[in-house]
């Protein structure tokens, strides 16, 4: 029977996961100007926390109010090597201490702190990029999931920390560039990350880095990893009395998350060229649950593309109407939430997938039907 | 005295615990045999749920032992007691209504129960084989494929129940088993609890007289989190306190 095997990528979300990298590596840097394929690279980045909500919100049942913690902390971990590099003692030979990034300077700091050193290497910065917010979320979801904190304590927790982050990075704006942010990145190992081909480049491997996400979530909610998250969601005390340390599946979806949003933040540096404590506070990280929702919590394909849709609308309404953009997005949530719980996948699941696998069958009704699967129609 | 201990596959001694003064079970003993089934009576509040959850780790003790095989449960986790060999099944149908028969069926199976297991778990022969004779077992052999959600209640009940089997418990514990079932479910329920009592311990709690009778071979009384009366069912039938905890107040 069908069930007996089943592999990690059926032919339908194969075909999804290649038609979303033709529209963002084909179709969009060839309909687009670089300002404009830029601007959807720094939605992209966004979508990596969407991809990570998707499996720790919609399959696991945690809902965390606070991801831009880790979106900001892989941000920051890129942005203080950029820092860095840009801050030769050639190029800041005006300042009082020249050698060290131009805000300490302001902030009558004269040497660099101890923790900024390791990052004048790249190496060390790219492991910082997804180790330093892990451990964090480690630390944070050991504290609460093996306490048995969950639900809306989670949550607020979660945006508490979010709200404390930002306190502190503006607070310490000697150590962090305070509320202006990690400014005027330059250069990666000596090549210009300013220039259009540099945009180019690095907006076609954040897409590559986007579809490798896409793979490993797609390969954990297959595995039997998966289906324990639905489980969990749904009768936590059943999978414990099955006889698993539900704690520990929390814990490795929440840390999964946060590498998936930290990656994110390190290419929202890249291409945006900056980084501040406006991405990591409690907007920004109701705003990504926002997208993951309209997108569809259950579908890894439909996070992406509600990131892309919502961040497409705040863009034009807000070139036209910058006051009401906010309401706007309140309504958009309601929306979601009341009309389609299933968000944008579900408007596709219910109304367009039923359509096209008719058509496709009145197309191949000359050859034997396909095995169905329909017990995995929620992608 | 660590020799008779041995001989018990569950050994309960002067088990209490009290929610905010509120002793819901009180110096509670009870020993199961060997491959008994042994059935807890007792009107509403007596305690029975509590018994469970204190053996299943769910709620920890004020006081008392409880011994599994020489094990002492009271200071182990959920999921080590689950290891140990002690099933348990909630009152209500507690199955994932999300997933499929099959799928409900695979997450009990005793395999990759760590993160990384999770992860390379694979669907093996063994695997299908083994969820291929539980539905069997359990009547649900046509419906492997079929959401969990859609069942009726007594083929849910019955699912849960299978999903203990395939953990192969050497000790189950059932909270109610055929509440809420039709009679033609209630039979074929008793039919299955006795098929699957071969080789294990089992302890049910029940109020329906009749399928306490169809099943039980000695019967436990509890009231007021004590135990008031034990032995065969005609016995306990019979003797006087407990016809007063049932009629006469």
């Amino acid at each position: 029977m069908s069930y007996g095997m089943r592999s990690f990528l059926p032919k339908s979300d194969a075909m999804k996961i290649l038609l979303l990298a033709v529209l963002i590596m084909v179709v969009f840097p060839l309909s687009m100007d670089i300002f404009r394929l830029n601007l959807v690279g720094k939605y992209l980045s966004y979508a990596f926390v969407a991809l990570g909500l998707v499996l720790c919100w919609g399959y696991g049942g945690i809902l965390s109010l606070g991801q831009g913690v880790f979106f900001g902390l892989g941000g920051y971990c890129m942005a203080m090597f950029l820092k860095l590099e840009a801050s030769t003692p050639e190029a800041t030979a005006i300042q009082s201490t020249p050698g060290i990034p131009d805000f300490m300077d302001w902030n009558q700091l004269t040497a660099l702190p101890w923790f900024w050193e390791p990052f004048h290497s790249l190496s060390f910065t790219v492991a910082a990029i997804i180790i330093v917010p892990v451990i964090f979320a480690f630390i944070i979801s050991v504290a609460m999931f093996k306490r048995r904190v969950g639900g809306v304590y989670f949550a607020i927790i979660t945006q508490a920390i979010a709200a404390i982050l930002t306190i502190l990075i503006i607070g310490q704006q000697g150590y962090t560039g305070g509320v202006n942010g990690i400014t005027d990145l330059r250069t990666l190992k000596g090549w210009d990350i300013r220039t259009d081909e540099a945009k180019y480049i690095l907006y076609f491997f954040c897409c590559i880095m986007l579809i490798g996400c896409l793979f490993v979530a797609q390969y954990v909610r297959k595995s039997k990893l998966g289906r324990l998250l639905v489980a969990m969601r749904d009768k936590e005390d059943r999978v414990r009395f099955s006889g698993y340390d539900v704690s520990n599946f929390k814990i490795f979806v929440f840390c999964l998350a946060a590498a998936f949003s930290a990656i994110g933040g390190a290419m929202f540096t890249l291409q945006v060229g900056f980084m501040s404590p406006t991405f990591v506070g409690i907007v920004p990280s109701i705003e990504m649950v926002i997208f993951c929702a309209v997108g569809g919590r259950l579908s890894i394909f439909g996070a992406i593309y509600g990131t892309l849709v919502v961040n497409w609308a705040k863009t034009t309404f807000s070139e036209s109407f910058p006051e009401l953009w906010l309401f706007g997005l309140g309504a958009l949530f309601i929306g979601v939430v009341l009309a389609f719980p299933q968000g944008l996948a579900g408007l596709y699941t219910t109304w367009i997938e039923p359509r096209l696998s008719q058509w496709f069958k009145s197309l191949r009704s000359a050859r034997p039907p396909m095995p169905s699967t329909t017990a995995d129609s929620r992608s | 005295m660590n020799a008779i201990q041995q001989d018990f596959v569950l050994a309960v001694e002067g088990l209490t615990v009290s929610f905010d003064g509120f002793k819901a079970v009180n110096d509670l003993s009870f020993y199961v045999d060997e491959n008994e089934i042994r059935v807890i009576i007792g009107p509403n509040g007596a305690g029975k749920t509590t018994v469970l959850d204190l053996i299943c780790g769910r709620t920890k003790a004020t006081d008392g032992t409880i011994k599994f095989r020489g094990k002492e449960l009271t200071k182990m986790k959920e999921h080590q007691i689950v290891h140990a060999g002690v099933g348990r099944k909630f009152q209500n149908p507690s199955i994932y209504e999300d997933l499929t028969v099959f799928e409900n069926l695979e997450i009990s199976f005793p395999r990759g129960r760590n993160v990384f297991g999770a992860l390379m778990f694979k669907r093996d022969k063994e695997v299908v084989d083994k969820v291929e004779e539980i539905a069997d077992l359990i009547f649900l052999k046509d419906d492997l494929n079929k959401q969990a959600a859609l069942l009726s209640h007594g083929q849910k009940q019955w699912l849960e129940i299978g999903m203990l089997l395939i953990q192969d418990p050497q000790l189950l514990m059932l909270d109610e088993p055929v509440a809420g079932m039709s009679v033609a479910e209630r039979k074929q329920t008793a039919e299955l609890l006795n098929k699957i009592t071969q080789g294990r311990s089992v302890i049910v709690i029940e109020h329906d007289m009749q399928f306490v009778a169809d099943i039980a071979k000695r019967v436990t009384v509890l009231h007021q989190g004590k135990v008031l009366s034990e032995g065969s069912m005609e016995r306990v039938q019979n003797d006087p306190k407990v016809k007063e905890v049932y009629l006469g107040h």
